[in-house]
C-alpha cells in the first residue's frame, strides 16, 4: 500500500514543480490562432527555458485596467506603442533589466519598462492594377481628386489613431482643412481594421489605411505583386508593439529571460513573417528577403508617449470638425 | 388544510418569472452600476456625444419604421398564396437577420458598393453610379438586416388568424379590403408596435455597421461614443451616463409602444390550415408576386454572394475553424434552452401579474435589447470578479448573456400566443383541473409550438454568430466562431475568413432551419 501513496507524493511533487515553472504571458487574442506568431514563440522559447509557456490570450489592455493589481500573470505582450502611457501608469510594471543595444527601431528607444518586438510605418496601400500613379507625398495625396480613401476611425482603432497623429504632426493647426480635404476623398471610415481592409479588398476604394508592411503578406502567402504602400516624402508614423514585465510576476527571472529571448535572434528572424511587420532587433539587411526589398519610409514621425497624449484630444477634435463640416 | 393545485402552480409560475426578472436586472443595471460603481459617478455629456444620441435616434426610427413598411406587405402577400419552396424561400428570407454584422455588410456592399453589381450594371448602361454611403445606407443595412425579422414577426401573426374567421369572411362575401379592416389590421394594431420597437432598439445599439455605411464620423453612434469612452477615454462614468442615455431611449419608446399596441381579440380556432378565399384576381396575383420577388431578391441576392466568395474556401479552412465551429453550437444549444425555459417563465408571470406589473415584467424582458453589449460585457466582468476569475466562465457567461440577448425577441414571439392559449384553452383547461407541468405539456406547450420553434432557430442562430462579450472574457477555454473569422480577418486571410463565414451561415442557418421545421410540423400538415 505505500508504494502507490510514494508514486503519488511524487507525482504531485513533480507536478507542484512543473507548475512552479510556468511563465504566464498575457497576449491579444491573435496570438491565440495557429497562424499567429503564438505557437512558435511557445517553441522557441520552451526550448531554451526548460518551462512550460502558457498565453492567456484576450483584450490586453482593459484587463489590466479593469484588474489593475489583481492581476495574474508574468509577461504582457501585444501593447501596441500609443497605449504604453496609459499601461506604464497602472504602475503595475517592473524594469525589464535588459540592454538596448540590439534594438534597431527607426525612433530613440530608451524605456526600463517596455521593449518593442515588431513595428512597423501607417501607410495607405493601394492596388497597383486600379491605380497607377500612387500619390508620392501627403501633399500630392491632399491635391489629387481622383482618389478614393477607406480608413479607421481614431476613436476605436488603433491604425486611425496613428492616422491622427501623423496628420497632426505633419500640419498642426491647418490640420482641420486637411480633414475637411480628406472626407471628399474618403469612401468610408470603418471602427476596426479587418472592415476596411476587407472593402479595399473588394474593390470598394483605390487606397486604405494600413501598414507599409502590408504587401509583404500578398507576396508571400499569395504570390500576388499587385499590392503596394505609398510612401510619402514627408516621412510615415511609426508604430509598433511592445511587451513587459509585470511587478507582480511569480517567475520575474523566467519572465527577464522572455525579455532577452524576445531581442533574439531567433525571435527577431520569426516575427517578421508571423506578424507581417519589421522585426524590432534585427539590421535591415537581415531582414527576410521581401521584407528588405518593400520600399520603406526615409523618416520616421514619431511622438514620445507625453506628447502623443497632449495632442490626441486637441487633435480629435480638429478631425470631428473637418470630418462633419 | 387542502392545497389548492392551481394557486401552488400560479405561485410556481410567479417564483420563477420573478427569478428571470431579477438576473435580467443584475445583467441590465447590475452591470451598468457595477460600471458606474467603478467610475466612482457618472461624467456629463459632451456636446458630440447629443450629436451621436440625435444621430442614432433619426436612424432607428427611419430603419425600423421601413423595416415594418416593407414588411406588411411583403409578410401579407407570403401569408395568401402558396407556392413550390414556400418554407424554403421563408426560411432563407430569414437568414440576413443571423448574420455576423461584418459578414452582412460585406455581402450588402457586393451588391451596392462601389463596386458592386448594382454600379456595375447602371456603368454598363452608361448612368451615373450610386453612393450607398451616408443616412440612407445606414438604413438600407439595417433594413436588409431587419425587414426579415418584421416579416417573420408578422407572419407569425397572419398564421395565428385562426382559419375560421376566414371562412366566416368569405361567407360574409368579404373582398381582400374587408379582410384586412376586419381581421388583419386588429392583428397588425397587435403586433406592429411591437415590431417597430424591437427592432428600433435593435438600431439603437448599432455601432459597427452604422459607421461603416454612414459614411464617416457623422454616423456616430451612441454605442460608438460608449465604445469611445471606454477604449479611447478611459471614462467609465461617461460610459455608464451614455448607457443611461440609451435606456431612458428604449424606456421612452417601449412606454409608447406599449400605449399604441391594442390586443387584436381574435378569439381562439380550431386549429385548421388557413384557407384564403380572397386571393382571386390576377392583378392582385400580380403584386403579390413582384412583392415576394423583390423582398427575395433584396434579401438574397447579397446573402448569394457571400456564399459564392466563401465556398471555394470552406474545404481548405485551418482545423481550429471547424473545432471552433463546435464550440460554437454548445453554447448555442446552452443559449437557446436557458432562454426557451427563461421565456416561458417570464411570459407566464407576465400574464398572471397582469395589468401594470405584467408590463412592467415585458419590458424587462424586452430591456436587453437597450443595454450596450459592451457595458454589460464589462459590468458582468466588474461584478464576477470579486467571486472567481471571470476567465473560467468565459462560454458559460457568454450563453447566459446570449441568452438574455435573445430573450427579447423570444418573448415577443411566445408572448402573443401565450395570451392567446390562456384567452381560448384557459378556462377549459381550469374546469379539466390542469395544472403545472401537465397544462404546460397538454396544453400550452403543442399550441405554442411554432413561436418555440422559431425562438429557438433565432436564439440558437443569434448566439452562433455572437461576438459579444467573449473576448474580455476568453483565455482558456478556447476560440468560439466568430473570434476564429475575426482572427482569420486580422492576419489578412481573407480568403479563408470568407470560408469560415460561410460556415457560420450554414450552421446557424441549419440551427435555425430544424427548430424552425419542428416548429411548424404541425401547423403545416
Amino acid at each position: 500500500m505505500t508504494r502507490p501513496l510514494y508514486a503519488t507524493i511524487a507525482a504531485l511533487t513533480l507536478a507542484g514543480a512543473a507548475q512552479a515553472d510556468t511563465l504566464t504571458v498575457l497576449a491579444p487574442d491573435y496570438f491565440g490562432s495557429s497562424w499567429g506568431p503564438g505557437p512558435a514563440i511557445k517553441e522557441g522559447f520552451e526550448a531554451r527555458c526548460d518551462c512550460t509557456l502558457e498565453f492567456r490570450t484576450g483584450d490586453v489592455l482593459p484587463r489590466l485596467m479593469l484588474d489593475g493589481a489583481r492581476l495574474q500573470g508574468d509577461v504582457i505582450i501585444g501593447l501596441g506603442t500609443d497605449e504604453l502611457l496609459r499601461a506604464r501608469q497602472t504602475g503595475l510594471f517592473a524594469d525589464h533589466g535588459q540592454d538596448l543595444s540590439p534594438l534597431s527601431v527607426p525612433v530613440t528607444w530608451e524605456d526600463d519598462i517596455f521593449i518593442p518586438f515588431n513595428w512597423s510605418y501607417v501607410a495607405f496601400v493601394y492596388d497597383q492594377t486600379r491605380l497607377e500613379t500612387p500619390p508620392a507625398s501627403f501633399a500630392e495625396l491632399i491635391e489629387r481628386d481622383d482618389i478614393s480613401l477607406i480608413w479607421q476611425d481614431p476613436r476605436s482603432s488603433g491604425a486611425g489613431l496613428a492616422l491622427l497623429l501623423w496628420v497632426d504632426q505633419l500640419y498642426g493647426d491647418d490640420a482641420l482643412g486637411i480633414w475637411e480635404n480628406l472626407a471628399a476623398k474618403t469612401v468610408t471610415v470603418t471602427a476596426g481594421w479587418s472592415e476596411a481592409y476587407g472593402m479595399f479588398t473588394n474593390g470598394e476604394a483605390d487606397m486604405v489605411l494600413s501598414y507599409t508592411t502590408s504587401p509583404a503578406y500578398h507576396i508571400m502567402d499569395e504570390d500576388d505583386d499587385t499590392k503596394a504602400a505609398a510612401i510619402f516624402d514627408e516621412g510615415h508614423y511609426f508604430t509598433g508593439e511592445a511587451a513587459g514585465i509585470l511587478a507582480g510576476a511569480a517567475q520575474p527571472e523566467l519572465a527577464r529571460e522572455f525579455m532577452a529571448y524576445i531581442l533574439s535572434d531567433e525571435f527577431q528572424q520569426m516575427i517578421a513573417t508571423a506578424n507581417w511587420s519589421y522585426p524590432s532587433a534585427l539590421p535591415r539587411d537581415e531582414w527576410p528577403e521581401v521584407f528588405r526589398d518593400l520600399p520603406l519610409p526615409e523618416t520616421a514621425i514619431f511622438l514620445t508617449e507625453d506628447e502623443a497624449d497632449a495632442r490626441r484630444s486637441p487633435a480629435l477634435a480638429h478631425w470631428l470638425d473637418g470630418m462633419t463640416r | 388544510m387542502t392545497r389548492d393545485p392551481a394557486r401552488t402552480a400560479r405561485a410556481a409560475a410567479i417564483l420563477a418569472g420573478l427569478g428571470v426578472a431579477a438576473w435580467l436586472v443584475v445583467l441590465n443595471f447590475g452591470a451598468l452600476g457595477a460600471v458606474a460603481w467603478r467610475a466612482e459617478g457618472l461624467t456629463a455629456l459632451r456636446g458630440a456625444d447629443w450629436a451621436a444620441v440625435r444621430f442614432t435616434l433619426v436612424q432607428a426610427l427611419l430603419s425600423a419604421a421601413l423595416s415594418v413598411a416593407l414588411a406588411v406587405p411583403i409578410a401579407r402577400a407570403l401569408a395568401r398564396r402558396r407556392f413550390i419552396g414556400r418554407g424554403a424561400l421563408i426560411m432563407l428570407m430569414g437568414a440576413p437577420f443571423i448574420l455576423p454584422t461584418l459578414v452582412a455588410v460585406l455581402g450588402l456592399l457586393a451588391v451596392f458598393g462601389r463596386a458592386g453589381l448594382v454600379n456595375q450594371g447602371l456603368e454598363g448602361l452608361g448612368l451615373a453610379r450610386l453612393n450607398i454611403f451616408g443616412l440612407h445606407g445606414v438604413v438600407l443595412a439595417h433594413v436588409f438586416y431587419n425587414l426579415p425579422l418584421a416579416t417573420r414577426i408578422l407572419l407569425q401573426g397572419w398564421a395565428a388568424i385562426p382559419a375560421e374567421r376566414f371562412r366566416l369572411g368569405a361567407t360574409l362575401g368579404f373582398g381582400p379590403r374587408d379582410n384586412f379592416r376586419q381581421l388583419e389590421w386588429p392583428m397588425l394594431r397587435d403586433l406592429v408596435p411591437g415590431a417597430f420597437l424591437v427592432i428600433f432598439l435593435i438600431c439603437l445599439t448599432s455601432f459597427s455597421v452604422a459607421l461603416t455605411m454612414g459614411g464617416g464620423p457623422r454616423a456616430t453612434t451612441v454605442e460608438l461614443a460608449i465604445y469611445q469612452a471606454f477604449r479611447f477615454d478611459f471614462d467609465m462614468g461617461r460610459a455608464a451616463m451614455l448607457a443611461l442615455v440609451q435606456f431612458g431611449l428604449c424606456a421612452a419608446a417601449g412606454v409608447l409602444a406599449w400605449r399604441v399596441a391594442l390586443p387584436s381579440g381574435l378569439g381562439g380556432g380550431m386549429d385548421r390550415p388557413v384557407q384564403r378565399f380572397d386571393t382571386g384576381t390576377a392583378g392582385l396575383r400580380l403584386w403579390d408576386g413582384a412583392l415576394i420577388v423583390g423582398g427575395a431578391l433584396f434579401l438574397l441576392v447579397p446573402l448569394a454572394l457571400v456564399v459564392m466568395r466563401g465556398a471555394p474556401h470552406v474545404l481548405g479552412l485551418p482545423v481550429e475553424v471547424w473545432h471552433a465551429a463546435g464550440r460554437s453550437l454548445v453554447v448555442a444549444l446552452g443559449a437557446t434552452g436557458v432562454t426557451l425555459a427563461m421565456t416561458l417563465a417570464l411570459a407566464h408571470a407576465v400574464l398572471i401579474a397582469g395589468g401594470a406589473r405584467g408590463a412592467v415584467l415585458e419590458w424587462l424582458g424586452l430591456a436587453a435589447l437597450a443595454a450596450s453589449p459592451l457595458v454589460i460585457g464589462t459590468g458582468l466582468y466588474l461584478l464576477i470578479r470579486p467571486l472567481a476569475n471571470p476567465r473560467d466562465f468565459a462560454l458559460v457567461v457568454t450563453m447566459l448573456v446570449n441568452a438574455g440577448m435573445a430573450l427579447p425577441f423570444a418573448l415577443r414571439l411566445i408572448l402573443p400566443g401565450l395570451r392567446e392559449v390562456v384567452a381560448s384553452q384557459g378556462r377549459l383547461a381550469d374546469s379539466l383541473g390542469l395544472h403545472g407541468w401537465a397544462r404546460l405539456r397538454i396544453v400550452t406547450l403543442p399550441r405554442l409550438r411554432r413561436p418555440l420553434g422559431f425562438a429557438a432557430g433565432l436564439t440558437a442562430a443569434l448566439s452562433m454568430g455572437d461576438l459579444g462579450v467573449i473576448m474580455l472574457f476568453a483565455e482558456r477555454e478556447g476560440a468560439t466562431l466568430p473570434m476564429q473569422l475575426y482572427r482569420l480577418m486580422t492576419a489578412y486571410r481573407l480568403d479563408d475568413a470568407a470560408g469560415a463565414a460561410l460556415v457560420l451561415l450554414g450552421a446557424s442557418l441549419a440551427l435555425f432551419w430544424i427548430f424552425d421545421k419542428w416548429g411548424r410540423g404541425l401547423a403545416e400538415a
